[in-house]
């Protein structure tokens, strides 16, 4: 005890000081305790973050299994899909997720997939979708029956090749339809083979090339019908083309 | 959790353009107001205790010890408002274990513990050693013990150990006045460095904050010197009130001239934010911008402190400007914390769109629990006063 | 030294020095340099995950929103998106409309503003997994980080549940997951890259729309990607330095 108030005594400081030292101590001491105690394990391994929390993250179970996990039972509908349009959507997009189906086929059957709503998702027209994706009306495109009774969802060719281009470029068909060129056929300007109606990429179709295609029809010397409005094609436009300032599918447009 | 569906629901009802869908949660609720107007009175207060210690301001004397009370009575309430609103209040622990250095939110922690250790509370302590031993010694009851468990034994009351403890305060109080503005000016940072709101994100923010800061406290002091002196039976030192009101004065001047600034900036600057901020402004903070913020909270105590600056007005009117012109800054102040913290979170990051806030009432983010809040400190300071009372013109009542 | 490489150490310096600045660095847990994946033959991996996303694809149809609500195990509620897509709409006028309705997961109805259309597209987002991530700056406890593999992940048993992650992401990617009380965001969903597996949501996009891999490595579709498309991120001017890259990015779009 002595030797204890000795070394008190002996400190240069002045009491208070000393006293409040030893709270400070106190408080440092049971913080860096606590802090021993209390950092997770794996906290600072990898970096300022629990190591563990990687490895949970890591381990959750998944819910698609994935087209390649598919395919290995359903052969004959892989290989039908791989070779159509649907290549690129994949089984559980339509049929749901299959992790559990993976795990015990028998006791887990997936989605049939037969619903309209299935399609639409995809391929009722909205004016945004990129243009050539191939869209319908759905409240006019055959309302009453289902779309699988024409289209096999795994090769979905149209039953018949499309009357009509607007099946797939329904954007340009409707601003068309209501513009002064709404009785011109696609094929009017578009030169189109065949092979595009089955296969769009392949067959790329043709534009108007030059000044002359619409003139054809708009120059002064054209024989054309009358209320077709005509420009001197020598003096307008000072030599650009036509459709660097009109829409030709709109062409009364600003 | 329906609860919570049927609020966003309700919430999406009101979004005006276009909002990030995840936007339609606003996360940091009247608790997060509270706590910035909490930690200002903090630093504020202290600002003015240090006033007559650092620059020996003798009018103000009679807050001194008052003030260094309120500001620790609100400084332990101050966690309190965060605490409630963390989605793990049990987890909170882990900022003080592994606080994450580059987050501006992380230095809570050692902000707090140093301004409420190492400032206010040692401050205090020296402050009171001489008049603990001597409570301690003269005392009756639980109370004497209580005051010698607070000298921490320590009763050398020799000329030298109260000059010491004299040297002490003047040291801490100058080491304080940069800490009182960490300490706000670090909450201002916490909304001023995030650069994905561009309501927020400003350098001036610290330094509005801190401003703000300094006259919330000036003005909250009044209001307790004022009321703690009426309640004794005392009369009030008007010289020490026509200070502090002159004061309040200045700062308010400075604090309008810098939010004036703020806002010069951002219109000449008309960057891309400029417009939501513009509909922000007139559509969903007029209220509490304009009108209680700048027009109530600011203008108008301005106006009242001018004039019972330069009229000769009998010592009661004045005292009431003064008292009015306290409780209008207190309530222009909660509005400035609730335009920052709540107006920056109704409108969308894709500066397209206004979402909305739907207070609570009941509920653990809720009105009522932020009223309990604020007066909770007043109650600690009730209780901090009947055992360290700071009043020089009246012996403890135990004596 | 690449120019990309330059970068992530002058950051890398500016850390530093923001650490050692501080006194306070003697207070956080010792932090290792982060270890790099080292195969059975020596050869270290570091896997840099990105995403690309082709505007021109994107049908809107909702199947990413959908199928990531399921992979993960997110709230159905309409408040909480790991990804969503926005429409957006420009009209002649100049006007730009934005709408996500339930995050696009049931698709888009046709828009209000159909004629007066100049341009529309759809805008898939997620979290950008950014190279210099804000919500990763600001987390007080080292809750959320960056991996090594450059994904952002949430430590959910960590979160304390402030939100300040959600407040300084610039995206709005962040969301408070109304079960766990935590923060919850996008993982690249992390436990499927684990498998070897892509993100559920470039699984299940129908048009590939979603491109997922790493950077720098030769002959990936990413890569192909990067290189025959103009590539913009999302808010350059923020230096977040996303992960997650657009082709023919608007720049209506924030």
């Amino acid at each position: 005890m002595d030797i204890i108030r000795k070394i008190w005594n002996a400190l240069p400081f002045p009491d208070q000081t000393k006293r409040l030292l030893i709270i400070f101590v106190f408080f440092i001491t049971g913080w860096l305790v606590v802090r021993h105690h209390l950092v997770p394990p794996t906290f600072g391994q990898r970096g300022y973050y629990r190591a563990a929390a990687v490895d949970s993250i890591a381990a959750l179970p998944i819910s698609f299994v994935g087209q390649s996990q598919c395919v290995e039972c359903h052969v004959d509908e892989g290989a039908v899909k791989t070779a159509s349009y649907h290549r690129d959507v994949s089984c559980e997009v339509c049929h749901g997720p299959g992790a559990k189906h993976l795990d015990d086929p028998s006791a887990n059957s997936l989605l049939p997939a037969k619903e309209r709503t299935l399609c639409t998702v995809c391929h009722s027209y909205t004016a945004s979708k990129p243009t050539g994706f191939p869209q319908i009306e759905p409240l006019t495109h055959n309302p009453a029956d289902p779309c699988i009774k024409c289209h096999n969802p795994h090769d979905p060719k149209p039953p018949t090749t499309p009357s009509a281009c607007g099946a797939c470029h329904g954007e340009i068909a409707r601003t068309k339809s209501v513009s002064h060129h709404a009785s011109l056929e696609c094929t009017f300007c578009h030169q189109t083979q065949e092979l595009h109606k089955i296969s769009p990429r392949a067959a790329i179709p043709g534009k108007p090339a030059n000044r002359d295609f619409c003139g054809g029809c708009h120059s002064r010397s054209a024989d054309s019908p009358k209320e077709i409005p005509r420009v001197d094609m020598d003096s307008h436009g000072d030599g650009h083309l036509c459709w660097q300032c009109h829409y030709p599918h709109y062409p009364e447009a600003l | 959790m329906d609860k919570l569906i049927e609020q966003l629901q309700h919430n999406l009802s009101q979004v005006v353009g276009f909002i990030y869908p995840n936007e339609i949660e606003l996360h940091w609720g009247i608790l997060v107001v509270v706590y910035p107007y909490i930690t200002g009175l903090v630093a504020g207060a202290f600002i003015l205790a240090s006033l007559e210690r650092v620059f020996n301001v003798k009018e103000i004397m009679p807050t001194y010890r008052l003030a260094l009370l309120t500001a620790l009575s609100f400084l332990i309430v101050a966690p309190l408002p965060l605490l409630l609103h963390l989605g793990h209040p049990e987890r909170s622990f882990e900022i003080m274990i592994t606080p994450h250095l580059q987050s501006a939110m992380a230095m809570f922690g050692f902000v707090y513990i140093w301004y409420l250790m190492m400032v206010l509370v040692l401050e205090i302590w020296f402050e009171y050693r001489e008049d603990l031993g001597r409570w301690a010694r003269s005392g009756k009851g639980w109370k004497k013990y209580l005051h010698y468990l607070l000298t921490l034994g320590s009763l050398d009351h020799s000329e030298k150990s109260l000059r010491f403890d004299h040297k002490a305060v003047t040291f801490i109080t100058i080491v304080g006045i940069p800490s009182a503005f960490l300490l706000h000016g670090y909450v201002g940072f916490i909304f001023g460095s995030i650069k994905a709101n561009p309501w927020w994100s400003s350098v001036l923010m610290p330094i509005v904050f801190l401003f703000s800061a300094i006259v919330s406290g000036i003005a909250l002091m009044i209001l307790v010197y004022g009321l703690s002196t009426l309640i004794r039976g005392k009369s009030i030192d008007m010289a020490c009130m026509n200070k502090l009101a002159s004061y309040l004065l200045y700062v308010l001047i400075i604090d309008l001239s810098l939010e004036t600034l703020d806002f010069i900036h951002r219109v000449y600057e008309s960057v891309e934010s400029i417009n939501i901020m513009g509909q922000l402004i007139s559509q969903k903070l007029f209220i509490s911008l304009i009108v209680v913020q700048l027009l109530l909270g600011t203008l108008a105590p301005i106006s009242l402190l001018v004039l019972s600056k330069f009229l000769r007005l009998p010592d009661e009117l004045k005292r009431l400007l003064f008292f009015l012109s306290a409780i209008l800054v207190q309530i222009g102040i909660f509005s400035t914390r609730w335009n920052v913290v709540i107006g920056g979170q109704l409108f969308s990051k894709s500066l397209r769109g206004l979402t909305n806030y739907k207070m609570e009432l009941l509920g653990l983010e809720g009105l009522l629990i932020a009223i309990g809040l604020l007066v909770l400190p007043f109650i600690i300071l009730t209780v901090m006063v009947k055992i360290l009372p700071p009043w020089k013109d009246q012996k403890p009542a135990v004596s | 030294m690449d120019r990309r490489e330059m970068e992530i150490s002058r950051r890398e310096f500016f850390q530093k020095a923001a650490l050692s600045g501080t006194l306070l660095f003697i207070i956080g847990p010792k932090v290792k340099d982060s270890v790099a994946q080292v195969t059975e033959s020596g050869e270290t991996i570091t896997h840099h995950y990105a995403m690309g996303i082709q505007v021109d694809k994107c049908i809107g149809c909702g199947r990413c929103v959908n199928g990531c609500k399921i992979e993960n195990n997110v709230p159905r509620e309409p408040f909480f998106y790991r990804t969503w897509i926005e429409r957006y709409v420009i009209t002649v006028d100049g006007d730009v409309v934005v709408d996500s309705p339930d995050g696009g997961i049931s698709g888009f109805p046709e828009t209000k503003e159909k004629d007066a259309i100049l341009r529309s597209f759809f805008i898939p987002k997620l979290c950008n997994h950014c190279a210099n991530p804000p919500c990763v700056q600001v987390c007080p406890v080292g809750a959320t980080f960056s991996t090594e593999e450059g994904v952002v992940l949430v430590d959910k048993d960590y979160c304390i549940g402030c939100r300040y992650c959600i407040q300084a992401c610039p995206y709005g990617a962040r969301f408070l997951n109304p079960e766990t009380k935590t923060a919850d965001k996008c993982t690249f969903c992390y436990h499927r890259l684990a498998k070897g597996l892509v993100p559920a949501c470039v699984e299940v996009c129908p048009t590939r729309a979603r491109i997922f891999g790493e950077i720098g490595v030769r002959s990936s579709q990413l890569t192909r990607f990067m290189r025959f498309n103009e590539l913009q991120v999302l808010k350059p001017d923020l230096n977040t330095e996303p992960r997650v890259f657009y082709a023919n990015l608007d720049g209506a779009v924030k």
